[in-house]
């Protein structure tokens, strides 16, 4: 398999990237990890006649931890998050979601940039951004911008993020409570049948707040506040997970694939949410 | 057709320079290129491992990755790690433990177990297991790969010890 004949770019800083995508507007795509997009050329299913690897672009790859939120830069690779101790203190479900994302190998090379940005509805990254109620930065040509995750995503591919931007950096607030994030998929390396991000607040044996997405379960994450809502206020019993489970579905879009007819991703997208609300609402 | 790069990479020690295309994955560079033959070409989509090599410290599946984006980088392959008069305790293991059958995945499997055991010196089967599981097998069903890797750490962790 062998891409179609491209320019090769490796600019030292972000002058000389967006540079060249002012140049070459939509005929460029920046690279960081590659592990989404050289697959797509090798397929030919991308046209990148201009390839940008952003690889020696300085400051993307710093994980910045203060007293009530975390900076990680772009090129930060799943890798680097496992591997960081003090993330893991603060915000264990990164951890635990990137754990689930493809195999050693390509947790070496797939950045959380890559994967927010990219928009492919069955990346893990963006439900969970989603979740956390993280703010994607974006710079082009007239300085920086922030974008909430939830803002971000408008269909399979299709982002906030303008042709001639870079996303930069994702911060969320520090997350609070309980957590977890549970995912079903065929094999190692697979995407998504179905996957759940939650994060719940307890007072006393209440759920005080609850925030939750989902993966691979319609043309983008979908963040489900009524499926959250559902939870506060109760004890999470049988019939409040019910109710929970029950907002999400009227929330997701499935389609038939290779994983599975439409009710069978409802139905895996119900026991999956239920697994992940128990977990998260263990750790509260 | 687009201008060829000029690409220096160390392999196995050896620094290597020549003039490729960008769109060339580095797999080809070191199979075709280079003769360097131990990674192999399994599935060509990043799934199954065959063509694992160590750049810069990390494992990573060399068909997907363009030559020119290793460019400056230190890469090991299997070549780099032994040879048959000096064999790495994982390649000893794995042919003590019959970790392998047709040996077709076994270059990237030990290549990536080199980097799993540099992580975890001692690893329970578990992680054995989750760290290799970017590489695919279609004979063992693992069971002997797995015995190898604890094999080879526990004779790499003796070695150690007594050098200490």
């Amino acid at each position: 398999m062998i891409p179609a004949a491209f320019e090769y770019y490796r600019p030292k800083d972000m002058d000389g990237v967006l540079t060249l995508l002012a140049e070459h507007g939509d005929d460029a795509r920046v690279m960081a990890g590659g592990h989404s997009l050289i697959p797509m050329m090798k397929l030919r299913m991308a046209d990148v006649p201009h390839l940008i690897d952003m690889q020696d672009v300085g400051g993307l790859s710093d994980i910045e931890i203060t007293n009530d939120s975390i900076r990680i830069g772009a090129m930060v690779t799943q890798s680097d998050i496992i591997a960081h101790d003090g993330l893991s203190e603060v915000a264990p479900i990164l951890r635990e979601a990137a754990l689930q994302i493809a195999d050693p190998q390509v947790r070496y090379m797939g950045t959380v940039g890559g994967n927010v940005a990219n928009g492919d509805p069955g990346n893990d990254m963006p439900g969970l951004m989603q979740c956390l109620d993280a703010t994607f930065t974006l710079i082009g040509a007239d300085g920086e911008r922030d974008v909430p995750a939830r803002d971000f995503y408008e269909a399979a591919y299709m982002t906030a993020r303008e042709d001639e931007e870079v996303l930069t950096a994702v911060t969320l607030p520090l997350p609070k409570g309980g957590y977890a994030y549970e995912k079903q998929k065929r094999k190692i390396g697979d995407y998504a049948t179905a996957a759940a991000a939650v994060q719940i607040v307890k007072n006393g044996d209440t759920c005080v707040s609850a925030s939750i997405a989902m993966t691979n379960l319609s043309d983008t994450p979908i963040y489900s506040a009524d499926a959250g809502a559902a939870l506060v206020g109760t004890s999470v019993d049988d019939a409040a997970l019910k109710a929970a489970v029950s907002a999400m579905d009227g929330d997701i879009d499935p389609t038939e694939d290779n994983r599975g007819p439409i009710a069978f991703k409802k139905h895996v997208a119900g026991v999956i949410l239920r697994r992940a609300i128990e977990r998260a609402w263990s750790r509260a | 057709m687009s201008k060829k790069m000029h690409t220096t990479l160390k392999v196995n020690g050896k620094q290597e320079e020549f003039l490729a295309e960008p769109r060339e994955l580095l797999i080809y560079t070191l199979r075709e290129r280079l003769n360097i033959t131990g990674p192999h070409i399994g599935c060509e989509t990043s799934h199954c491992g065959a063509c694992t090599v160590t750049i810069d410290g990390k494992s990573v599946k060399s068909c997907t990755m363009f030559a020119a984006q290793a460019e400056g980088a230190e890469i090991t392959t299997i070549e780099g790690l032994g040879g048959p008069d000096d064999l790495h305790p994982l390649q000893e293991a794995f042919k003590e433990h019959h970790g392998l059958q047709c040996g077709y995945c076994t270059p990237g499997m030990i290549t990536r177990a080199t980097k799993l055991l540099e992580e975890i010196p001692n690893p329970t089967e578990e992680e054995i297991r989750f760290g290799m599981a970017g590489n695919i097998c279609r004979c063992t069903g693992y069971q002997n790969i797995v015995k190898s890797i604890q094999a080879a750490a526990t004779e790499m962790n003796a070695a150690k010890e007594a050098a200490e």
